[in-house]
């Protein structure tokens, strides 16, 4: 029977072996991912007690971890935390992470692979291990100025400010109202936490958890004739070409008009490209759409960023050029209005493109990923996205834009000394709520140093008054000043 | 331990007989080490300071060691060295960390069941089994005279839980009996009964069951009369499988009964058919019964219903945050899984010890095998062999299936781990289990008696013995 016997040894051993293999298996190749998991309470509890790393802006903290006397040892504490909530996000041990909280806590948490000299120093020495900290793009004033001008309009504003460094792709500034205080969501007592987590999210008509400038998609309006005058000019126009101008437009195929604001003529029926963007003349830019045909339209969206997620630092809703349009839903698309719809981001890296020379900066709100000991593990990232238009046409666009401020619908950005250019935006889709206001705008247009989107989605004024001029202007200015200045 | 001793004109393959109980000894104190070691570390790691009841629990249990060897020093002088301390490590091992949970839970609320002190209760009434066996059992040949009365209890005990009143459905399986207050799964002990009755059936049917029928696909199949018995075991597990919705037992003693028919008759085709009937079997336990296929669902995606198959994750989960070195005892969180001292024990140690340390109790495990095994290997008479076959082989099977179960790498059985879940029956049955292999081992490493004539007076010798 000794035959069977070595070979049962034998079978024994396999089985044993199997289980070795599976516990090396789990135990060391999936438990990254496993602890990466959701629902996993041990690994969210200690991500919780951890000292988790700070948000910086401009050197200052505005998200840190703070000693507590509860179990979980550190409570996260936000400073000016309603000013930044829509850039850092939240922290929370029981509702997750939003926000750079969230794309970034890898390094925050102390879990990075690029830590793991000084998680295993920490591990030896018997410390706790920390998290790394992020050094974000913002400048200070810069987000200070926009918010102060939301928040300056009468009433309450929902609105969002977007200021891009045209070069780098830099954010340098980012608000949203209304906004939320990150701090009540974090807070460790779990009823309080609760109170404040179900006013936020339970049907708020205010969507204060929703960053506008990433996360909502508004019809640009008359901004986005910028997109159609770079793909005019991409195809043999100038700025002197003639286009029609008049007070209607038929469109083809139906019954529908498109006319001017306040059933203006735009000086005349033939006038020149550069004309129709400094009066924002809506029949030149329907007739213009027309004769590019809708897939001409689409493409030069779309080198602007339009139908692509081409931001992963924060929540971000793709902007939308839809395709297969017929001509009717053409010519209105090429007012910004139909299904286009673009975050305020979106708009803001228009005109940061224009600014650039043509090219299309991937938008970054990190500046500097820093070990617990402060050594920088990982720069800025600069990344083109798309070359949009030639370095000529966003010169030609340019000097159009710098009238549209200096002659145009586009003046209250003026700053005294500063070469602005800029395009305004009103869009009324509807006549039971206020018409958007938008601003797009760079200074100096010589040398840009900042590109600036406003989109003011209501405030406390009537109906006629809201003009992108009037309402969005304003604040972009007080933005582009606080940058230009500096 | 063997040696090949070559003398003119034969060879001899010589054992030769060594106690070893000195060795034993400097094991079991190692052993011992490890399981008083690994309780003050639970209080150290939960609690910041070492328990105040180290010492008293220490001594409890280098008592029952103790016991265990002057048991084995006394009615078993040449038995197997490496096997008590091998028990007894994963009896303190298991012991401190259910002790550790007790901790977690009474942190949680103080007025928490807690199982350690029951453990240890469980424990030495394991010890007063094991001393037992050794002292009343002298020679495990003469379990083989009551061949059919181990059977016959063998099934009774299995049957028991299904006997209105008496028996107690837990957790969707009826396995458990409950008397006086007191909770016992019969399972256990019928391993243990069944073992024996196997090993002494096919030490009489051997020579029938291995003759060959038909061949096919080149192995030598069985003849179709005799498949009788296999066929009685394959019903016997489709029925505890039905009515007790124990998937493991009835794994368990399918398995059991399979190999050991292979041993005996030493033909492989026994293994074919059994995976056959074993593999039918298991399809149709799949089609017909939903809690076969919430397991085998629960096994494979995990994941698509984590509140459903919360136990199977949360041991997942366990594992990983448990990672290569384990978070060290006292400093994870094993408790937030269900039946965490129970069922899912490996998960436990595996969170606590790591990858290292469960690593290291699988491999005692497999060294226990290893040696129940070798012990059937010198065993000189096929009764001893077939029993400590069938022990070993047991013992192999239940690691495999609960362990497996609880590390994904099998969908997930009701058994308990032996030596270290929490649970008196399956303790006391383990544990008769060693001292039935030591028994066995003792025999076969004795040394052979001495049959030489004292040639001196040969001419006063009534008989001549050459």
């Amino acid at each position: 029977m000794n035959k069977p016997i070595r070979t049962l040894a034998v079978g024994c051993f396999a089985l044993f072996a199997m289980l070795l293999i599976n516990l090396n298996y789990v135990q060391v190749f999936q438990a990254g991912d496993l602890n990466d998991n959701n629902s996993n309470k041990r690994a969210r509890d200690a991500e919780c007690s951890r000292e988790r790393g700070a948000i910086l802006v401009g050197g200052v903290p505005v998200a840190d971890s703070l000693r507590s006397q509860d179990e979980l040892k550190f409570q996260r504490t936000y400073v000016k935390s309603e000013l930044y909530a829509p850039v850092t996000g939240y922290f929370s041990c029981v509702y997750g992470t939003s926000g750079i909280e969230s794309s970034q806590n890898s390094v925050l948490s102390g879990s990075d692979e690029r830590l793991f000299v000084s998680r295993v120093i920490e591990l030896v020495g018997n410390k706790q291990p920390k998290g790394g900290s992020v050094l974000l793009t913002i400048d200070p004033m810069a987000q200070q100025a926009a918010l102060d001008g939301l928040n300056d309009l009468p009433g309450d504003t929902r609105g969002a400010v977007v200021a891009l460094d045209p070069q780098t792709g830099a954010i340098l500034a980012m608000v949203s109202t209304p906004t939320y205080n990150p701090n009540g969501i974090a807070n460790h007592n779990g009823a309080a936490a609760q109170r404040v987590w179900e006013r936020l999210t339970e049907d708020d008509p205010l969507r204060r958890l929703n960053n506008r400038a990433t996360q909502e998609r508004y019809p640009p309006g008359s901004t986005f004739k910028l997109v159609v005058a770079a793909a005019a000019l991409m195809n043999d126009y100038s700025p002197d070409s003639i286009v029609k101008g008049g007070t209607t437009l038929d469109l083809p195929q139906s019954s529908d008009t498109i006319t001017n604001s306040g059933g203006s003529n735009c000086g005349g029926n033939e006038i020149t490209l550069r004309q129709a963007l400094v009066l924002s003349c809506n029949v030149s830019f329907g007739d213009l759409g027309l004769k590019l045909g809708a897939d001409e339209l689409q493409e030069q969206a779309e080198l602007f960023g339009f139908n692509e997620d081409f931001f992963d630092q924060l929540s971000n809703a793709e902007s939308v050029f839809p395709s297969e349009l017929d001509e009717p839903q053409t010519a209105i698309s090429s007012i910004g209005q139909f299904e286009v719809a673009a975050t305020p981001l979106q708009m803001a890296m228009v005109v940061a493109g224009i600014a650039n020379g043509g090219d299309v900066m991937r938008p970054n709100l990190v500046q500097e990923v820093r070990s617990p000991d402060l050594e920088v593990l990982e720069g800025a990232d600069e990344e083109v996205l798309h070359q949009a238009i030639t370095p000529e046409v966003a010169d030609d666009l340019t000097q159009m834009m710098v009238e549209v401020v200096e002659n145009g619908t586009g003046s209250s950005v003026q700053i005294p000394g500063v070469s602005v250019a800029g395009k305004t935006g009103t869009a009324n889709s509807s006549a039971e709520r206020l018409p958007y206001a938008w601003m797009t705008t760079f200074a100096p247009a010589d040398d840009p140093e900042v590109a600036v989107a406003v989109f003011v989605e209501s405030t406390g004024v009537g109906f006629d008054d809201v003009s992108g001029g009037g309402i969005a202007g304003p604040i972009a200015k007080r933005v582009m000043e606080a940058v230009v200045s500096r | 331990m063997s040696t090949a001793v070559a003398t003119p004109g034969r060879i001899v393959s010589a054992f030769v007989p060594r106690k070893r109980r000195g060795a034993e000894l400097l094991l079991l104190v190692l052993a011992l080490l490890i399981g008083v070691g690994a309780y003050a570390l639970v209080g150290l790691g939960v609690n910041d300071e070492i328990p105040t009841d180290t010492l008293e629990y220490g001594g409890a249990l280098v008592v029952l060691g103790v016991a265990c060897h002057v048991a084995v020093r006394l009615t078993a002088p040449y038995a197997d060295p490496v096997l008590l301390p091998a028990v007894v490590a994963l009896n303190g091992l298991g012991l401190a960390m259910i002790r550790r949970i007790d901790l977690a839970e009474l942190a949680d609320d103080p007025d928490a069941k807690t199982f350690a002190t029951q453990q240890l209760v469980w424990a030495t009434l394991a010890v007063i089994g094991f001393v037992a066996t050794l002292a009343v059992i002298r020679d495990h040949r003469r379990l083989q005279t009551y061949t059919y009365t181990f059977g016959l209890i063998g099934i009774v005990l299995l049957l028991l839980p299904l006997v209105p009143g008496l028996g107690v459905t837990i957790n969707g399986a009826r396995i458990w009996i409950r008397a006086g207050g007191l909770s016992f799964q019969p399972g256990e002990v019928a391993k243990v009964c069944l073992a024996i009755f196997f090993a002494g059936y096919l030490v009489l049917k051997r020579d029938a069951l291995a003759l060959a029928g038909r061949r096919f696909l080149g192995i030598d199949l069985p003849r179709g009369r005799d498949l009788g018995p296999i066929l009685v075991m394959w019903l016997i597990s489709l029925g505890v499988l039905v009515f007790q919705r124990d998937l493991g037992s009835s794994l368990l003693f399918f398995g059991l009964f399979v190999v050991l028919l292979y041993v005996a008759t030493e033909r492989p085709s026994w293994l074919v058919v059994g995976a056959a009937l074993f593999v039918a079997g298991a399809y149709l336990g799949f089609l017909v019964f939903s809690h076969v296929q919430s397991r085998v669902d629960g096994w494979l995606n995990p994941y698509d219903d984590i509140d459903r198959y919360y136990q199977i994750v949360q041991g997942q989960y366990s594992l990983a945050w448990g990672g290569i070195l384990g978070r060290g005892l006292g400093e994870g969180t094993p408790e937030l899984t269900p039946y965490a001292w129970s069922d899912f024990i490996g998960t436990s140690l595996g969170e606590e010890l790591g990858l290292t340390g469960l690593m290291a109790i699988i491999v005692i495990y497999g060294i226990i095998v290893e040696r129940g095994l070798r012990t059937a290997l010198v065993c000189r008479d096929s009764f001893g062999k077939l029993l400590a076959v069938g022990l070993s082989v047991a013992l192999a099977l239940q690691i495999f299936v609960v362990l497996g179960g609880v590390t994904r790498l099998i969908p997930l059985t009701g058994l308990t781990t032996p030596f270290l879940s929490y649970g008196g029956s399956s303790l006391v049955a383990n544990w008769i289990m060693v001292a039935l292999v030591l028994r066995v081992s003792d025999h076969a490493r004795r040394p052979p008696p001495d049959l030489t004539p004292t040639s001196a007076n040969d001419e006063t010798a009534v008989v001549k013995l050459r």
